[in-house]
């Protein structure tokens, strides 16, 4: 199964480390991590994506939150959750007729053009992972030049909040 | 200026002066010597020089170990932290309470491949519970403080302070905070109620009732507790390789140790109990061998720990209860003493005649004649000349299953040995930690021509001191635990575990100005162990026993195996 784990950590030096340490010291698998400090410049939040059955997910949990620098930490894949991810691509746009497959399918995705050159068109877009990777689907793989995604972060619906 | 300003250097001293430390074990170099300075220029507390850094984590380890107390280590920056790094993950491993100081570059200089520069944090972070680099010296002596509050609270562990040079040179108000609290760590303390409830329960509605104990219980000082317990019930208890002495070894409801090495009685209990309450253990590899094999019987687990990444992690657990194992179990303590219920006595009485029938195998059992020494019995009388009361360091190997097997621990904190690590070269250093600590007290160290080569160099540190250290050294000529799986599982390609060339190790001990003897015979086991307790008490003994290098350790559960597949002789 999928989980998003949120994890809010002392914004020390090394913190990240420990955290990636950690998932390859005990092999777990680690789909994408983002990170950045909060609106209190003493914490940092993580969101982890990862992937195990219920067991190593119960010892992920564990093991994050015996970090000594780990403050709070939740699955937030147990409740209603909102899941996010920024991605820019480029792709090349040369001629007339792929200016315009591009900015209609833009559209259909929500997609922004945010920079534009002779040859290419670059494109913002933010959803779900897999609507992310339905947009790349949906492209030529021939015409992608490039594609950068930061990784999911996620936050819970409603009253479900993580702070300090 | 109200307060008078302290270098770095300074406030590492008075930290550790503030904090009572009376030793530390270490080795200068560059990055440590204003801090080096300023322990000279003090006696508060005694530094004691080893001769290699590993020896200095060991002993520290030990010193924890036998006392309950947080170690104290100081090495220098690149390759004395490097040497450290051995101890560091021994500790780890076995839930030490560690401080290790390492110096560093210059914080100008880090990251720039300075002379003697190693990213010591990087290095340490997999086998510390926690580790700091202090940049700025008004952190110094919080950071320190953290790390003794670290070390030895919750599950404890070893706890590296990385302190770069020109911070022991910055000046700053020397502040020690009496106590700390860190949001971000607050180890449990008080288990559940109602969880203990349900554990109280499920214990009196056992009929094949089991406890299972571990270091843990050493580590919470709850042995009064778990033998009460024990006793109070009448329940049979097991004992891990690091939970020995929790329970008395003496007492025949103890069954001995439990695991790869563990008595006929103690698996056989464990594999076919209805009810199992672990303490302060783990279920790792060497313990319960497969944990499906484990499974395939039907057990109810109780399950205390103060770590809740221990419980669930190898066994599923039905009553989960995360405390500290001395304070969870005077809550069940306090419940069994004022409830109605008792055991089932018919129950208990059957099991007890199955578990009778099992011990009658004698598993530990061996036949000894004059020569070669049966190195079992060089341990048997080691127990009687000391009367059971000596602190005993292990090596890593047979011999140190021999002493787990022979020597019968009364009393938690006795026996000291790397049990998670599995650390040759640990024994020596160990008992020059136990031996500070404990000057009067009887200390021995049980190892192999292997191991004792690891780290013998420090029989110069002893010498220095004049710890009476006595060093029984079961020489059987090969590495003897590689050897014996060679011996089963390799079809005897003994692969280099024959050791040649070994040194006279009597003028080895010698020349390094102790008492050295060489024993060859039986008849000679206990006289030589004699002497060395009583003429020659108050000098360091190593004596060379010749033992039987055929002889195997038993029984054995085969690594992968089951609890009841056991090899016996
Ligand atoms: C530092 C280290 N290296 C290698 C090993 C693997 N090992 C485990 S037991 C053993 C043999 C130990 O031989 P010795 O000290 O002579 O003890 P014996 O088994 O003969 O009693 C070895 C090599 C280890 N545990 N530690």
């Amino acid at each position: 199964m999928r989980h998003i784990i949120s994890l809010l950590m002392e914004n020390e030096s090394g913190a990240l480390s420990r955290v990636a340490g950690l998932f390859s010291a005990r092999g777990y698998n680690i789909e994408s991590l983002t990170v950045a400090p909060t609106e209190d410049p003493t914490l940092s939040r993580m969101t982890l994506v990862t992937r195990g059955s219920d067991e190593v997910i119960e010892q992920i949990t564990k093991q994050l939150n015996k970090l000594v620098d780990s403050v709070k930490i939740q699955d937030i894949t147990d409740g209603s959750h909102i899941e996010r991810e920024l991605m820019l691509v480029k792709v090349r746009a040369h001629t007339n007729d792929l200016r315009e497959e591009m900015m209609r399918l833009g559209d259909i995705f929500r997609g922004r053009i945010i920079d534009v050159s002779d040859k290419t068109y670059t494109m913002e877009l933010t959803g779900t992972g897999s609507k992310l990777d339905a947009f790349l689907e949906a492209l030529d793989a021939g015409l992608i030049l490039e594609t950068v995604r930061t990784g999911a972060c996620g936050i819970g619906r409603g009253e479900r909040i993580l702070k300090v | 200026m109200a307060d008078t300003e302290l270098t770095g250097a300074e406030i590492v001293v008075r930290c550790l002066q503030d904090e009572g430390v009376k030793h530390i074990f270490g080795y200068p170099g560059g990055a440590v010597l204003n801090i080096y300075d300023e322990i000279y220029k003090q006696d508060a507390f005694q530094h004691i020089l080893v001769r290699h850094e590993q020896a200095a984590v060991h002993a520290a380890d030990a010193y924890a170990r036998s006392t309950g107390q947080v170690g104290v280590a100081i090495v220098t920056s690149g390759p004395g932290a490097t040497n450290a790094v051995t101890g560091i993950a021994t500790a780890y491993m076995d839930s030490i309470p560690l401080v290790v100081l390492t110096g560093q570059v210059p914080t100008a200089a880090i990251g720039l491949d300075a002379f003697q520069e190693v990213d010591t944090v990087g290095i340490t972070r997999p086998c510390v519970k926690h580790n700091f680099l202090v940049k700025d010296v008004q952190q110094l002596a919080e950071t320190i403080k953290k790390a003794f509050y670290i070390a030895s609270t919750g599950r404890p562990g070893p706890v590296v302070v990385d302190i770069p040079k020109d911070v022991t040179q910055h000046l700053c108000a020397y502040h020690y905070p009496r106590r700390i609290s860190l949001r971000s760590y607050n180890p449990t303390y008080k288990g559940h109620t109602g969880q203990i409830r349900k554990a109280v329960q499920m214990l009196l509605e056992a009929k094949r009732p089991v406890i299972y104990m571990g270091g843990g219980v050493i580590l919470g000082n709850a042995s009064r507790q778990l033998t009460q317990l024990g006793q109070t019930l009448a329940y049979p208890t097991a004992s891990t390789l690091m939970g020995l002495g929790g329970y008395p070894a003496s007492d025949p409801l103890f069954l001995g140790m439990l695991g790869m090495h563990g008595t006929y009685e103690a698996n056989m209990a464990m594999q076919h109990c209805d009810v199992l309450l672990a303490v302060g253990a783990r279920f790792d590899d060497r313990v319960i061998g497969n944990p499906k094999h484990f499974a395939s019987e039907h057990h109810r687990i109780i399950h205390i720990d103060v770590d809740p990444s221990s419980i669930s992690k190898r066994v599923k657990v039905d009553v989960p209860i995360v405390g500290d194992v001395a304070h969870v179990l005077d809550e069940m303590l306090k419940l069994l003493a004022a409830g109605k219920a008792s055991p089932d006595e018919q129950a208990l009485q059957a099991w007890w005649a199955q578990i009778e029938l099992w011990r009658s195998q004698d598993c530990l059992k061996y036949e000894a004649g004059d020569k070669p020494i049966k190195p079992q019995y060089v341990v048997e009388k080691l127990y009687e000349v000391t009367q059971g009361q000596a602190f005993v360091t292990a090596d890593v190997g047979q011999h140190q299953m021999w002493a787990a097997q022979y020597y019968k621990f009364d009393q938690p904190r006795r026996w000291i040995n790397s049990g998670g690590l599995g650390t040759m070269g640990f024994g020596l250093p160990a008992a020059m930690g136990v031996q500070f600590a404990h000057p009067q007290a009887m200390v021995v160290c049980i190892t192999g021509e292997g191991s004792i080569q690891m780290n013998i160099q420090e029989l110069s540190t002893c010498k220095e001191h004049n710890l009476p250290i006595k060093v029984i050294l079961l020489n059987n000529g090969y590495l003897g635990m590689v050897r014996q799986w060679q011996e089963f599982f390799y079809e005897e390609r003994y692969a280099e575990s024959y050791v040649g060339s070994l040194p006279d190790f009597v003028k080895l001990t010698e020349a390094y100005g102790h008492v050295g003897m060489l024993v060859e015979r039986t008849a000679d086991v206990e006289p030589a162990l004699r002497d060395a307790f009583g003429k020659y008490k108050d000098r360091l003994v190593f004596i060379n026993f010749l033992v039987d290098p055929r002889e195997n350790v038993y029984p054995m559960i085969p690594a992968g195996k089951g609890l009841s597949e056991m090899i016996l002789v």
